[in-house]
């Protein structure tokens, strides 16, 4: 049914040889995605310190993420109250577009000693998930490669105040760690590109 | 299509005119245009996007993004643009000075190819398709305007020029900005500082009521025997109220003054006053006068405001303009519905206006719009809130998508967070106008 009907309008487009009034398509991809980048920078490269970057997230990752923003499960501030703007299928198209962006590195101040020990808490602690060094997303496990360092600072702080839930693997992973240790993941994630 | 002698003087006196009747005495006066061809356009489609703020700069951007075989040439008077989001802080002492919020635009003709002309737009042709400027005269296949806000002097009886300079009125961040902050400085301690907010629509609807906020912050920590009044000719607080109510409540309630209803229809400026519909007269150490505005000049000039004589009619898929075939207007100039006058509304409005002027130039269907508007205001030093909403077309109208959107939580419970996120959105919006 829904097939039929959107037949029939694109059908009524071509007569109208787009004349671009009434008679537009549903918005694409782009349409929904770019209007993010006011906060999200251009494709999804952010350089403002406390936004994540979305280029390159993988698709689940992003919906995953509209997903419990909107259902409230995922706590935050502006996001929750726009993600009850789009549909399922909207969130799939974002997904799409911001799955397609190239990687964004970025260039930061990070404690190299930290980084470093980072490193080996990363080997041994996350990188079943978080593969390639967090640089890339598999399933929903998003991007964490080049986040900026504020960033993962303010999602670890949500995670350990309990507000944002963390997947099982990760809390019984992440839970062990001291203060220190997670801190050190967070500039490894940060200084990687 | 060249213009003839006759038919410029014809536009370029008609449009001046227009200027005239509009502006009488805001601003420098419209300086001549030049009739030469200065950029003889090629086999190549063009786009001129008139403003390079909030909406000119991504419009141009998004076309050459989207389609490299179209030139996009962007007219902007001034070879930098400051932001008016975030200027409210440097009045309040938060920001040093205003490098931050200046961009420029060499990085958008590296990147992208944008050619940017460093001209005042003095008339457009939409039967000839052609634009004059103070440095000649340019062809468009589409033009795509963008030029912001202008004052509606004539309801503001004394408030010229001179007025100005003694009682600025900040609402074009650059000059006047720094002008105001100067003021406040110089002021005494045990002073009044008086505020005039205007009707809506106007441009920010909630950035009055943040300056408050800023101005308050700034005689609390500073000159703490001072206080500031507000006289907002709307009724009650437009925009976040509750929550601008409660931050002046918690944070200001000894300096800070709102009295809503009070529409200053006249200045004395030798007097530092105002005046309320020719009766109440109040005086002010410093008086900041935020005068009733309408679309950008050039856009009056360009017969492109409906039938209120302010604003700019648009079809809300394309942007193009309900007067004038291949002329889009987006940002505070148009009329987009549900859609506030805000600097990420200009942002959103010019990348589904240049995805449309992009698809109609290729003969292929138009997209219909989705867009999203986030502001936020700060209150205190670390504490900002803030209004987001997404926004679709029903029944060839702008509304905001139902059961979405909202401001912040009355509790303030997210206002720290909120002003960090802030200093992000300030970014990345500048970064996307200028990279």
């Amino acid at each position: 049914m829904k097939m039929k009907k959107s037949l029939v309008s694109w059908a009524l487009v071509a007569g109208c040889t787009f004349s671009g009034a009434a008679m537009a398509a549903p918005p694409t991809p782009e349409m929904l995605s770019y209007a993010c980048a006011g906060c999200h920078g251009t494709n999804g490269s952010s350089a403002g310190l406390s936004m994540p970057s979305l280029a390159s997230q993988s698709k689940s990752a992003i919906v995953d993420a509209m997903k419990k923003f909107k259902s409230g499960d995922r706590p935050s501030t502006v996001m929750g109250r726009l993600a009850k703007g789009y549909s399922d299928a909207d969130f799939d198209a974002m997904g799409n577009f911001y799955s397609k962006q190239k990687f964004h590195p970025t260039t930061q101040m990070v404690d190299a000693a930290k980084a470093k020990k980072g490193a080996d808490l990363e080997d041994a602690n996350c990188s079943r998930c978080h593969i390639d060094q967090g640089k890339d997303g598999k399933d929903d496990t998003p991007v964490m490669a080049s986040q900026w360092l504020d960033y993962l600072k303010m999602q670890a702080e949500l995670y350990d105040s309990g507000k944002r839930k963390m997947p099982k693997d990760m809390a019984d992973k992440w839970n062990k760690l001291s203060k220190e240790d997670r801190e050190a993941l967070l500039h490894f994630y940060a200084s990687q590109k | 299509m060249t213009l003839d002698r006759r038919s410029f003087i014809k536009l370029v006196g008609s449009a001046s005119g227009l200027a005239l009747a509009g502006c009488a005495t805001q601003g420098p006066a419209v300086s001549a245009g030049s009739a030469a061809d200065i950029m003889p356009k090629g086999s190549a489609r063009r786009v001129v996007v008139v403003g390079g703020g909030y909406g000119g700069a991504i419009a141009a951007k998004y076309v050459r993004m989207l389609d490299k075989s179209i030139e996009v040439v962007m007219i902007e008077r001034n070879d930098h643009f400051v932001s008016c989001p975030f200027s409210n802080l440097y009045i309040g002492g938060l920001i040093k000075d205003l490098d931050p919020l200046t961009i420029r635009y060499d990085k958008l003709t590296a990147n992208h190819g944008v050619k940017v002309l460093q001209a005042e737009v003095t008339a457009v042709d939409p039967a000839a398709k052609t634009v004059v400027t103070t440095k000649g005269t340019l062809k468009y296949d589409r033009l795509i305007m963008s030029p912001g806000i202008d004052f509606r002097l004539e309801e503001m009886k004394g408030y010229d020029a001179a007025a100005m300079d003694l009682m600025p009125h900040a609402w074009k961040a650059g000059p006047q900005t720094v002008l105001l902050r100067k003021q406040l400085e110089a002021m005494k301690d045990g002073g009044t500082v008086v505020m005039s907010v205007p009707l809506a629509p106007y441009r920010c609807p909630p950035g009055p009521y943040e300056r408050a906020n800023m101005i308050s912050l700034y005689l609390k920590q500073h000159k703490p025997k001072s206080k500031l009044i507000m006289l907002d000719a709307n009724p009650d607080v437009s925009s976040k109220g509750a929550l601008f109510k409660k931050g002046w409540k918690d944070n200001y309630a000894n300096i800070f003054e709102y009295r809503g209803a009070k529409k200053v229809t006249e200045v004395d400026a030798k007097n530092r006053s105002v005046i309320i519909e020719g009766i109440d007269e109040v005086k002010g150490d410093v008086v900041n006068v935020i005068p009733p505005q309408r679309a950008g000049r050039i856009a009056v000039a360009a017969g492109l405001v409906g039938d209120d004589k302010n604003w700019c009619p648009v079809n809300p898929t394309t942007f193009e303009s309900a007067k004038h075939k291949d002329i889009h207007v987006i940002g505070d100039a148009c009329i987009a519905g549900a859609m506030p006058k805000s600097g990420y509304s200009a942002n959103s409005e010019a990348k589904i206006c240049a995805q449309n002027v992009v698809a109609l130039m290729n003969g292929k269907p138009t997209t219909d719009m989705s867009g999203i508007n986030v502001c936020y205001s700060y209150v205190t030093a670390d504490q900002a809130i803030s209004v987001a909403a997404v926004y679709t077309v029903k029944d060839g109208k702008i509304v905001g998508v139902p059961n979405s959107g909202g401001v912040s939580p009355i509790d303030y419970s997210q206002a720290k967070s909120e002003a960090i996120y802030a200093h992000s959105w300030l970014k990345n919006i500048l970064t996307e106008m200028s990279t």
